[in-house]
């Protein structure tokens, strides 16, 4: 392979899977903050112990997701070396800031919160996790300030030969930031319910501490629910936004060759042969194309081949077409496994309600386990279809893929990196999802002897009076 | 009047004398539990007391790149793709590092634990020592075109006797200064297995110190282009140096780690003045080093970034420092121990 392949497969490789652990580090984050909220309100320790049981695994998940995100913020440079000279006036700046204003707040309370149960006050200790909070949620929005760019750059001029910024409001209410922070926020949100959701029925179906459980089952379902109707909402807004400014990887996600007659329908499934740019088979839900991208039920959207044409004149004669296949199916598993979870949700709620969940069918409750995967598999086929539909351009009508890549950086160095992180993200993975295990089997009332006993840590010879000082 | 080109390039030496400072120490302590810790309590407390900083420490290296990225993209394009396979080295380093942290304390068993016990050894060895390297092959200068693309040799122009001693020196540095980080942060018999162990590193690291400063001043132009700045600080830091084993030796702890902190410091701070106004030394001809000026972002996009950066940097600051008040106590193994 070539090194814009290599490094192609590394930055896919590297950040879809730092995007398994990002959504749901601003979720759990979330969860943790209403599990001690309710603690602070109720005074009830069964919600500190919930907290806490919870914050494990928001620690386990969010470590992997800070340090394969430096990572990230690093390989702009390693591997991709002439993007970053050419858009580096309007990209570095959305990354700085998340550092100064996400990184540090999140880092910084996150440290205070994990240390000081014993050393704040009750208020002031949960104010440090909503800060967590607010710092994964802030981060989200920059990177996706400077992702918005690269899918539809606005507020720059292009000056020998690079892209200057001139103009930071309209970055910062860049229309598609507009719709791709809150479809990326409440995709985040309907992740960790998932995650809360299935852990919960899975305690309640093995009886362990079922009641507390029944609890966060209902919460995480109200929140799945939110998280649903949120990325549907905004989703929809964001198709109507890729219409108009990336028709082609519109037209790539319905592969739609030619023109799609008005009312425009909607692909449910198609046979597609991409060296022939023709569907041997479609099945069609009338008018829903035009639905989507309209909002009405007329409205004809651009095929493939007129796009082609079109930016053949504008850019030179090239090949604009995204990997049609990839982009056309990521973009129905996307759908599927997110109205998947919503079903989930809405049994489970219907059960909850019903007092049936205690003698919920057991399908189910395992359903609600391996259901844990849905939103995963929905973020992931979302980022492909965003990020493979825009090909061959990294930034959409300004630099191609091909041009972006380091020049001095070899296709073996590149294989050697590509090698080593698959090896240590793989096994990463492997501990995680193995201590995610133990945690949960454990549950919230196992504590080790050495937590116990810490509740008055300066209680010997060297303390002094100050010790018990409680800042609050 | 300070340029803004100035203000960034001010910006971005403060952001990485502020990591190597900060996380300096964490990598020393992180390294000290090889040497000093005699069980499985002695490395918990030793982790435990940078278990709350380490993570935002690290943030000061994850904001200076940002920072070159945003305010010098040639700077950030040429650094970090010519050191593509020692930065890979370092992230792999990081990576297990902070997982090490979170994960050994997960499972009760010794094997366990020696596994990320040994990750969080070479991950505090291996970023300074690379990223001290990279620094001194910086400023020896390293074969830059005049398409500002770096083409190094891995041995040779980035790994050689000099840059070696400026990483080993770096190194020894951070050591040095997370043992006394340590002795400021645990009680006997830990705390005085640090200062000792501190005092006998006191003679190599003075060695290297100035070994590092006469070579630099054979094998860089840092001292001809700025010799009176240049002059100031290695002076400063040689007393710096000084101090901090007076201290040592006067069991003033927080003094002494204050001086540790300082040579660290001065150390970095003397590289980025030598630079000043070149980011990137180009060995092949003079007029292809990367400089503030030509390797900036243009003037709109650094005022935005500086009224931004410096209306945050004070609340940063402050809840940073408020967090170190937190936690200024010590800790022994008695104590709530989270890693």
């Amino acid at each position: 392979m070539d090194v814009v392949s290599l490094s192609r497969l590394q930055f896919a490789t590297t950040t879809i899977y730092h995007f398994f652990f990002v959504p749901l580090s601003i979720s759990l984050a979330l969860f943790v903050a209403i599990m001690e909220t309710m603690y602070v309100r109720t005074g009830k320790d069964s919600y500190k112990s919930l907290a806490k049981f919870w914050g494990k695994l928001f620690l386990i998940n969010f470590s992997v997701g800070i340090v394969t995100g430096i990572m990230q913020e690093f390989q702009f440079g390693m591997n991709w070396s002439d993007y970053s000279r050419f858009v580096g006036d309007v990209f570095g700046a959305p990354l700085a800031i998340e550092a100064l204003l996400a990184f540090f707040l999140e880092s910084t309370f996150l440290g205070i919160w994990i240390f000081s149960w014993d050393r704040l006050s009750k208020k002031v200790h949960l104010l440090c996790i909503w800060l967590v909070f607010v710092g994964t949620t802030l981060s989200a929005f920059w990177i996706l300030m400077a992702n918005s760019f690269m899918q539809h750059p606005v507020g720059y001029a292009i000056n020998n030969g690079r892209a200057e910024m001139n103009d930071f409001f309209a970055l910062l209410t860049n229309g598609q930031l507009l719709v791709e922070f809150p479809h990326t926020f409440f995709a985040a949100l309907l992740t960790g319910a998932a995650f809360v959701f299935g852990v919960s029925a899975w305690k309640v179906l093995r009886k362990q501490d079922a009641e507390l459980f029944k609890d966060t089952f209902k919460i995480a379902g109200i929140l799945g629910l939110i998280g649903f109707f949120g990325v549907a909402i905004s989703g929809h807004a964001q198709a109507q936004y890729l219409v108009q400014t990336q028709p082609m990887k519109m037209a790539a996600s319905e592969a739609l060759w030619g023109k799609s007659g008005d009312p425009a329908g909607w692909n449910l499934i198609a046979a597609i042969d991409p060296a022939e740019k023709k569907n041997d088979l479609e099945l069609k839900i009338p008018g829903a194309l035009s639905f989507l991208s309209y909002n009405k039920f007329s409205g004809e959207v651009k095929g493939i081949d007129e796009l082609q044409a079109e930016y053949t004149q504008k850019y030179g004669e090239a090949n604009y077409i995204p990997p049609v296949r990839t982009t056309f199916w990521s973009f129905r598993i996307m759908i599927a496994a997110g109205v998947i979870s919503f079903l989930l949700f809405a049994y489970g709620l219907y059960l909850y309600w019903k007092k049936k969940l205690d003698n919920a069918p057991k399908w189910f409750s395992l359903a609600c386990v391996y259901g844990i995967s849905m939103p995963f598999i929905s973020n992931t086929a979302g980022w492909i279809m965003t990020e493979i539909g825009r090909q061959p351009w990294t930034v959409f009508g300004l630099i191609q893929t091909k041009d972006s890549v380091s020049p001095s950086v070899s296709a073996g160095q590149v294989l050697f990196s590509v090698i080593s992180f698959t090896a240590v993200y793989t096994i990463l993975g492997i501990v995680t999802v193995y201590l995610f295990t133990k945690v949960i089997k454990e549950g919230p009332y196992d504590q080790k002897p050495d937590e116990r006993m810490a509740e008055d840590p300066f209680n010997d010879s060297f303390s002094s009076k100050e010790d018990s000082h409680v800042i609050s | 009047m300070l340029s803004l080109n100035e203000l960034w390039f001010i910006l971005v030496a403060v952001l990485f004398i502020g990591f190597f400072f900060l996380e300096g120490f964490d990598f020393g302590v992180g390294m000290s539990t090889q040497f000093i810790a005699k069980n499985d309590n002695d490395r918990r407390v030793l982790i435990n007391s940078i278990g709350p900083f380490w993570d935002a420490n690290e943030v000061w290296l994850i904001t200076a790149g940002g920072a070159m990225f945003a305010a010098f993209p040639h700077w950030y394009a040429t650094m970090f793709s010519g050191f593509y396979t020692a930065l890979v080295f370092v992230l792999l380093a990081l990576i297990v590092r902070a997982v090490g942290f979170e994960f050994r304390n997960k499972v009760d068993s010794s094997s366990w634990r020696a596994i990320w016990d040994s990750c969080i050894f070479i991950g505090s060895l291996l970023p300074p020592l690379l990223l001290g390297v990279a620094f001194t092959a910086i400023i020896r200068g390293l074969p830059i075109g005049q398409d500002m693309e770096m083409r190094a040799s891995l041995f040779g122009d980035i790994i050689n006797g000099y840059t070696l001693l400026g990483g080993v020196t770096i190194t020894v540095q951070c050591l040095v200064h997370g043992l006394m980080f340590a002795s400021l942060r645990t009680i006997n018999p830990l705390q005085d297995r640090a200062r000792s162990l501190a005092k006998k590193l006191l003679v190599p690291l003075g060695v290297l110190v100035i070994a590092f400063g006469v070579w630099s001043v054979y094998e860089t132009d840092l001292f001809s282009q700025h010799g009176v700045p240049m002059t100031i600080v290695s002076i400063l830091a040689v007393a710096a140096y000084l101090l901090s084993g007076f201290f040592m030796y006067r069991k003033k702890d927080g003094r002494a780690f204050a001086m540790t902190g300082a040579v660290i410091v001065l150390t970095v701070a003397g590289m980025f003045i030598g630079l000043f106004p070149r980011v990137m030394i180009s060995s092949i001809d003079n007029a292809f080093s990367l400089t503030i000026h030509n390797a900036a972002s243009n003037p709109y996009t650094l005022k935005v970034l500086s009224i931004i950066a410096l209306s945050l940097l004070p609340f940063v600051l402050a809840y940073s420092i408020w967090s170190y008040y937190i936690f200024r106590k010590r800790i022994h193994e008695d104590h709530h121990l989270e890693y």
